[in-house]
């Protein structure tokens, strides 16, 4: 019996390490991101690579445009507004939708919910043409707010599905009680169902925020130099301009922060946002 | 069951007596729902009508005045052209590969992750670490960082063991774009697949141990098949974000050395060359195949979602 549970000991053991390997492989790349971004651009492009080359912040006070490029910060500044301000619209939209879809649901409520799924279906190319004629008719092209408009409703199926099973959560004897009382529904919804499904909605906005923040389609078609976002930034170093890796690195991973930060806060709920509600 | 029967009869001739006022609630039910759904409707539905519109026409956005009905001809144009049935093909190939070896490798690091062990928390923190860095900067990150031929890292690394240097992109490119992408792309299904294995019958699996079931059995009887439509659903919102995929062809190979697929190619036709009623074609032909993907994903949502909404 205990060479039993020692051989099972020792396989449970292996099996955890096996676990670490693969984290560390997986994570390896965006370590040797970090750690190249800290490096000199001489030390940085060596073969074989220079893991204790002598560390420096120049990567990034060249992204941030000491050395004669473009500075980030207009581009990081429009991300943050397309991002935030269609985060909220989408919420503003999304929350009474979700109580219409889930306490006090419409007739047929499924169907609608299935209706907002099937577009987040739809390619986004295929949109893309008009809504690119229609920019340039109406002198919309290169303006922020477009982008804003396109973001809220590529995020707002993913946000009914998610906050509809959050909102379901919330007890209808509070909800009733709230409107006995008189309360219409906006103050049911700002004042009553919002603090209870608070975690979720939180979850919600962050998922929201990272596909905003990662799009590139749309704004690198929509876009020229006053409304580009920060991806479209990045997009400036495809071609290689000489010794520009601790630049790359440094530029790859301060524009992928927010997200970091994002995903991680979100860690518990990710699969739920990322699978449409399909998965707890 | 009297009060069953006469609850809703009261509720019809009341409806009877005071038909406007109940009209006004179910609208008032209605009413939270339609900002939203007007919304999607404006900015998702529309565009896509005009890009059928436009795809029987022939234009060219730098001649505007020999705009002009075609018919089918834009079809007959996409569906004949080489380049073009090149990026269909090169689109179906990345995303079946992407998925299936990241439902492999992410069903591998769920199964890895699902049993206790010292620094759970943080190896699955590591894990999820590349589904979060921002797509244009993962593509640069594979682009420069690992594949360049000088100073990549992994050509740094098969130095060290006196391995070859080959040039990635170039000799390989649609491996090396799969690559980045199924990198991405694991966690996201370790993600889904975790939940999957984690929602089990425990106490099931605890009888079939009791009853000598070993674990290779367990697996195949007992978890595969319950795990049947959390891999369905990986598979299918995997190919559905997949299928669109732009960044990273953009970014790795720009399309060239056959890459191309077809978000990059409907791209290219109306940003670079103009031809917008061939784009929204291409565009048309793309939405036909998502929709047949995208019914199957519909299916396969609808099934577990009336079984959540049945369990709680």
């Amino acid at each position: 019996m205990s060479a039993m549970a020692v051989r099972i000991r020792r396989k449970s053991v292996g099996l955890g390490l096996v676990a670490w390997l693969a984290g560390v492989v997986f994570f390896l790349p965006i370590a040797w991101m970090a750690l190249t971004s800290f490096h000199s651009e001489a030390d940085a492009a060596t073969n074989p690579p220079s893991f204790a080359a002598s560390l420096t912040l120049d990567g990034y006070r060249e992204f941030f445009g000491s050395g004669g490029g473009a500075s980030p910060w207009p581009a990081l500044v429009n991300s943050a507004v397309a991002s935030v301000v269609s985060t909220l619209l989408v919420l503003l939209l999304a929350l009474p939708a979700a109580y219409a879809l889930s306490i006090r649901p419409v007739k047929k409520w499924t169907d609608v919910l299935f209706f907002f799924l099937s577009t987040k279906m739809l390619p986004a190319v295929a949109g893309l043409l008009p809504i690119y004629l229609f920019a340039k008719n109406t002198g919309l092209l290169d303006n922020i707010w477009l982008l804003v408009v396109l973001y809220t409703s590529m995020n707002l199926p993913i946000a009914v599905w998610m906050m509809q099973s959050f909102l379901a959560e919330v007890p209808v004897a509070v909800i009733e009680a709230a409107r006995v009382d008189g309360a219409r529904l906006p103050t049911i919804l700002a004042r009553v169902v919002a603090p209870i499904a608070l975690p979720g909605i939180a979850a919600t906005a962050l998922i929201c925020f990272i596909f905003s923040w990662n799009e590139l389609l749309f704004a690198r078609v929509l876009t020229g130099v006053v409304a580009e976002t920060a991806p479209v930034f990045l997009t400036g170093f495809i071609t290689s301009q000489g010794l520009f890796l601790a630049k790359v690195c440094a530029a790859s991973l301060v524009i992928s922060l927010p997200v970091l930060a994002a995903g991680f806060a979100a860690q518990d709920k990710l699969v739920q946002g990322l699978s449409l509600g399909a998965v707890k | 069951m009297t009060a069953t029967t006469t609850a809703p009869l009261a509720g019809t001739s009341a409806r009877a007596t005071r038909q406007p006022s109940a009209r006004l609630r179910a609208w008032a039910t209605r009413a939270p729902l339609l900002p939203a759904l007007v919304f999607m409707i404006a900015v998702t539905q529309l565009p896509f009508v005009a890009t059928l519109v436009i795809s029987f026409f022939d234009w060219n956005a730098l001649y505007p005045k020999a705009r002009h009905f075609t018919g089918v001809d834009n079809y007959r144009q996409v569906l004949t052209d080489a380049d073009l049935r090149h990026s269909v093909w090169t689109t179906v190939l990345l995303t079946v590969a992407v998925v299936l070896v990241s439902l492999v490798l992410g069903l591998a690091l769920a199964l890895l992750l699902d049993r206790r062990f010292p620094g759970r928390g943080a190896v699955r923190t590591l894990l999820i670490a590349p589904f979060l860095v921002v797509p244009v900067a993962a593509a640069l990150l594979w682009k420069h960082v690992l594949y360049n031929p000088e100073y990549g890292l992994l050509n740094g690394l098969l130095h060290y063991v006196g391995g070859p240097q080959p040039d990635w992109i170039s000799n390989t490119p649609l491996l090396a774009v799969e690559a980045s992408l199924v990198w991405q792309w694991t966690p996201f299904m370790m993600l889904i697949l975790l939940a999957g294995l984690q929602s089990r019958d425990q106490q099931q699996i605890e009888a079939a141990r009791v009853d000598g079931a070993g674990d290779w059995q367990i697996f195949v009887h007992l978890t595969l098949p319950h795990l049947r439509r959390y891999l369905e659903l990986g598979a299918l919102l995997g190919s559905i974000y997949i299928v669109q995929n732009f960044d990273a062809v953009f970014t790795i190979t720009s399309g060239g050395l056959g890459t191309a697929n077809l978000p990059y190619t409907v791209y290219q036709s109306f940003y670079q060359a103009h031809e917008n009623g061939l784009a929204s074609a291409a565009g048309v032909l793309v939405v036909i195949g998502s929709i047949v993907i995208a019914t199957f994903a519909l299916r396969v949502v609808s099934s577990l979602f009336r079984e959540e909404v049945s369990r709680a």
